[in-house]
C-alpha cells in the first residue's frame, strides 16, 4: 500500500468492500450491525407476536387505574385509592431510601472494617478478617433472613409492653423495640422549625467557608486557626440559639402504646430494619477489603518520606496516604454501591415494599401487566445506576490524579 | 402430556386430596407456584390447569385471559385473631397490624373493607401461607387474613387451634376454582366437567366404593349411565374414554367424599358444609346435567 500513490487510482470495484483493507473493517461493521438490529428487532416482533397469541396488548394505561391496595411504609402519603403509579413511586422512593441509608452504613463500616484489618493488633486484624470472610462468601439473602429472624422472633410483642408485661421501653420512655420494629420519636415541625433548619444549612455553609479561609490563611501566612473547635461552635451554638429564641418550635412526638400496638413516633418497621442492616453488613465487607487494598497501594516510600519531613502521623494519613489512596478506592466503590442498590430488590424476601414489590410485584400481579411492569422497573433500576455512578464518576474526577 | 389440540391423550384426570385440589394423576406434573407467580405462568403455558385456591374474578376472567371452568368451592375472606385479644367482631380491629399474602384478591378486599368501615391497619405483607402463619405466631401482626377455609386449614396445624378465633365477618365473595388458559377450550371442558362429575355424583349416590359395581352394567337412572359410561360417548366427546368418570371416581369417591374426608367437620381443619353443600340440600353445589 505505500506505493499507492504512484500509481493512478484505482477506480472503486464491489469486491474492494471484502478485499480491500481499507474498505474490510467497515463492511464487517456495517453487516454485524444489521445482524444486531435484525435479531432485536425479531425478539421485539416475537413478543408482540406471542402477547398477541395470548390475547394481550402492551399498553401502560394501567398505570392511572387505582391501586386499590395499601402500602405500610410510606415516605409520601398513599392510600388504596391511588394510582398504580403514584404506588410505584412510593415503592421507588423507599428504594431510594434503604439505598441511600445502606450506602452510608456500609461505607462506614467498611472503612472501619478496612483499615482494622491493617491493624498492628494481632487480635483485632485477625478478628476483622474473621468478620469480612464470613460475610462476603455467604449469600445476602440468608443475611436478610438472619437479621429478619432476630427481629421478629427474639423481640417481644406490643402487648409484653402492657402492665405486668416482661418488656420494658428504653431510653426513658422514648424507644420500644417490638418484633413489628423499632419505635422512636417523631420530630413535629411547627412553625419557625424552617428557621432553625434554614440557619443549621448555613452554620454547614459557614464552616466550609471558613475552612477554605483557614486553609487560605495557613498557605498565605503558615498560621493555623482552631479549626474544629471553630467549627462545632459554629455548627451547635446559632441552631441552639435559634431554636430556644423562637419557642422550642421542634418538639418530640414519643410512641406510646395504644389499642394494638404502639401509636405516635416513628415506626422503624422490622422488614426495613432487616433489608438495610443486611446490605450495609454485607456491602461493608466488599468496602473493606477495597478501603485496605487502597490503602495497601500506596507505597510505603511516601510515609518515610512524609515522617522525614517531619510530618506527624495522623497528618501523613489525611495529607499523603488517604488522598492518594481514594484514587484507587472510589472506581471499584462505585460499583459496590450500585450492587446494593440492585441487591436492595431482595426486600421481596422480608415484606418491605420497595420498587420491586410494589411495581415488579403486586400491581404486576393485580393488573396482569407482567411485561410492561417488569420493564418500566428495569428502566428504573438502570436509571438509578447510572445517576449513582455518573456521580462518582464526577467525585473520582476529583480526585484522581492530575496528569498535566 | 397435554397434545396440541389441548386434548389429554394419556393424563386420567383424577381429582383427589384437597377438596380445591386437581389431580392428573401420572405423566402429569406439579409445579408449585407462589401466588404472585400463578397467573403469569398459567398464561405463559409453563401450567396448563391452576388447582386449589384461584378466586375467580371479573378482571381476571377478561383482563388476564383465564377462564374459570368450574367453582369446587364457595369461600369468603375472614379474619382469625388469638383469643387472648379479645376481639369478637373484625369492626373492632382498628390500628390492627395485620398479615397478608401478597398478589392476593384478599390484599383488595382488606383495604375496601377498612377503608369502607373507616378503620385503620398497618399491612404487612407475606410471600406464602407459610411465612404468613409463622408471623402471626410471632405476634408481629395482630390479625390473619385469607379465606375463611384457609384460615380454618392453617388454624388446624398449630399448636393450640383454640387459641385462635376466625371473626364472624365474611368480607368478601371468593368462588375458587381451577383455572385455564383462554383459547384452551378443549381442556377447559375436560376441566369444568370433570369438576360436575364429582358433584354430581354426590348428587345421585354414587360413591368410590359402588362406581366400579354401578358402571359394570346400565342403571335405571340414564343420567348415572350416561355419566359412568355405560350409554352414549360423553367420554369421546370429551376426547377421553368412555369410562372417564368411574376413573376419576375411584381415586377418591365424590365431591362430599374428598370434603369429609380433607376438611369436613370429622377433620382438624373441621369445615361444615355450608354454601358447599348439595342445591338439593340448600346449598350452591350443583352439578350440570349429563347429557
Amino acid at each position: 500500500m505505500a506505493d499507492i500513490s504512484d500509481h493512478p487510482r484505482e477506480t472503486f470495484r464491489i469486491s474492494m468492500l471484502l478485499y480491500d483493507a481499507r474498505y474490510r473493517s467497515l463492511t464487517i461493521q456495517v453487516v454485524a450491525a444489521m445482524l444486531i438490529m435484525l435479531f432485536l428487532a425479531q425478539l421485539v416482533d416475537n413478543t408482540v407476536t406471542n402477547l398477541a397469541v395470548l390475547g394481550k396488548d402492551i399498553s401502560f394505561t394501567f398505570l392511572w387505574s387505582t391501586a386499590g391496595y395499601d402500602i405500610n411504609q410510606q415516605t409520601i402519603p398513599f392510600t388504596s385509592q391511588d394510582t398504580h403509579a403514584r404506588a410505584a413511586l412510593v415503592g421507588i422512593l423507599n428504594t431510594l431510601l434503604v439505598a441511600v441509608l445502606g450506602c452510608i452504613l456500609a461505607t462506614v463500616i467498611g472503612v472501619f472494617a478496612g483499615v482494622l484489618r491493617l491493624s498492628k493488633n494481632w487480635l483485632v486484624a485477625r478478628v476483622m478478617t474473621f468478620y469480612v470472610e464470613c460475610m462476603r462468601n455467604t449469600p445476602l439473602l440468608i443475611w436478610i433472613l438472619i437479621v429478619f429472624a432476630v427481629m421478629t422472633e427474639a423481640t417481644p410483642q406490643p402487648r409484653d409492653f402492657r402492665e405486668g408485661g416482661t418488656a420494658a421501653m428504653i431510653f426513658g420512655d422514648s424507644v420500644a423495640v417490638t418484633n413489628r420494629g423499632v419505635f422512636i420519636p417523631n420530630p413535629i415541625w411547627a412553625d419557625g422549625s424552617g428557621i432553625v433548619v434554614a440557619i443549621l444549612i448555613l452554620s454547614i455553609i459557614g464552616i466550609f467557608v471558613l475552612r477554605y479561609v483557614a486553609r487560605k490563611r495557613q498557605e498565605d501566612t503558615g498560621q493555623q486557626l482552631p479549626v474544629l473547635r471553630l467549627s462545632l461552635a459554629m455548627l451547635i451554638v446559632p441552631v441552639t440559639l435559634a431554636f430556644f429564641a423562637l419557642g422550642r418550635p421542634i418538639t418530640l412526638d414519643y410512641p406510646v402504646l395504644g389499642g394494638f400496638n404502639f401509636e405516635g413516633g416513628l415506626q422503624v418497621r422490622n422488614s426495613f430494619i432487616a433489608l438495610w442492616l443486611a446490605l450495609s453488613l454485607y456491602t461493608s465487607a466488599f468496602i473493606a477489603e477495597i478501603v485496605r487494598s487502597g490503602i495497601l497501594a500506596v507505597s510505603k516510600g511516601q510515609t518515610e518520606a512524609a515522617f522525614a519531613l517531619g510530618i506527624q502521623p495522623n497528618r501523613t494519613m489525611q495529607l499523603i496516604i488517604l488522598p492518594q489512596a481514594l484514587r484507587v478506592i472510589i472506581p471499584p466503590l462505585i460499583s459496590q454501591f450500585l450492587n446494593l442498590t440492585k441487591n436492595s430488590s431482595l426486600a421481596l424476601a422480608v415484606g418491605y415494599m420497595d420498587a420491586r414489590s410494589t411495581l415488579g410485584g403486586i400491581t404486576v400481579n393485580q393488573t396482569g401487566r407482567e411485561l410492561e411492569g417488569i420493564l418500566l422497573l428495569g428502566i428504573f433500576y438502570l436509571i438509578t445506576s447510572l445517576i449513582i455512578s455518573s456521580a462518582m464518576n464526577f467525585y473520582n474526577s476529583g480526585v484522581k490524579l492530575k496528569e498535566r | 402430556m397435554r397434545t396440541a389440540t389441548g386434548k389429554v391423550s394419556t393424563c386420567r384426570c383424577a381429582a383427589l386430596s384437597q377438596p380445591l385440589f386437581w389431580v392428573t394423576a401420572k405423566p402429569c406434573k406439579f409445579v408449585p407456584l407462589t401466588s404472585q407467580t400463578r397467573f403469569t405462568a398459567l398464561a405463559a403455558g409453563e401450567v396448563d390447569v391452576l388447582v386449589r385456591n384461584s378466586t375467580w374474578t371479573f378482571t381476571r376472567d377478561t383482563d388476564l385471559a383465564l377462564d374459570f371452568p368450574a367453582i369446587n368451592y364457595y369461600d369468603g375472606q375472614g379474619f382469625m385473631v388469638p383469643r387472648a385479644l379479645g376481639v369478637s367482631s373484625a369492626s373492632e380491629l382498628d390500628g390492627a397490624t395485620v398479615c397478608i399474602q401478597t398478589g392476593t384478591t384478599t390484599e383488595l378486599n382488606l383495604a375496601d373493607y377498612f377503608r369502607a368501615n373507616g378503620l385503620s391497619y398497618e399491612p404487612v405483607p407475606v410471600a406464602t401461607n407459610a411465612e404468613g402463619q409463622q408471623q402471626y405466631l410471632a405476634g408481629a401482626c395482630d390479625v390473619y387474613t385469607t379465606d375463611i377455609s384457609g384460615l380454618a386449614a392453617t388454624r388446624a396445624t398449630f399448636e393450640a387451634p383454640g387459641d385462635h378465633v376466625i371473626l364472624p365477618e365474611v368480607v368478601s365473595k371468593e368462588p375458587l376454582g381451577p383455572a385455564v388458559r383462554h383459547g384452551d377450550n378443549a381442556w377447559g371442558d375436560i376441566v369444568r366437567w370433570t369438576t360436575h362429575a364429582l358433584i354430581a355424583a354426590e348428587e345421585y349416590g354414587l360413591t368410590k366404593a359402588n362406581v366400579a359395581e354401578l358402571a359394570a352394567a346400565p342403571t335405571d337412572n340414564p343420567e348415572v349411565n350416561r355419566l359412568l359410561g355405560t350409554e352414549g360417548e360423553l367420554g369421546a366427546m370429551l376426547g377421553l374414554d368412555a369410562d372417564w368418570a368411574v376413573k376419576v371416581l375411584s381415586v377418591s369417591g365424590n365431591y362430599g367424599e374428598i370434603f369429609e374426608a380433607n376438611i369436613g367437620e370429622s377433620t382438624a381443619v373441621g369445615l361444615a358444609r355450608g354454601l358447599n353443600a348439595q342445591w338439593t340440600e340448600g346449598g350452591l353445589q350443583y352439578g350440570g346435567p349429563f347429557r
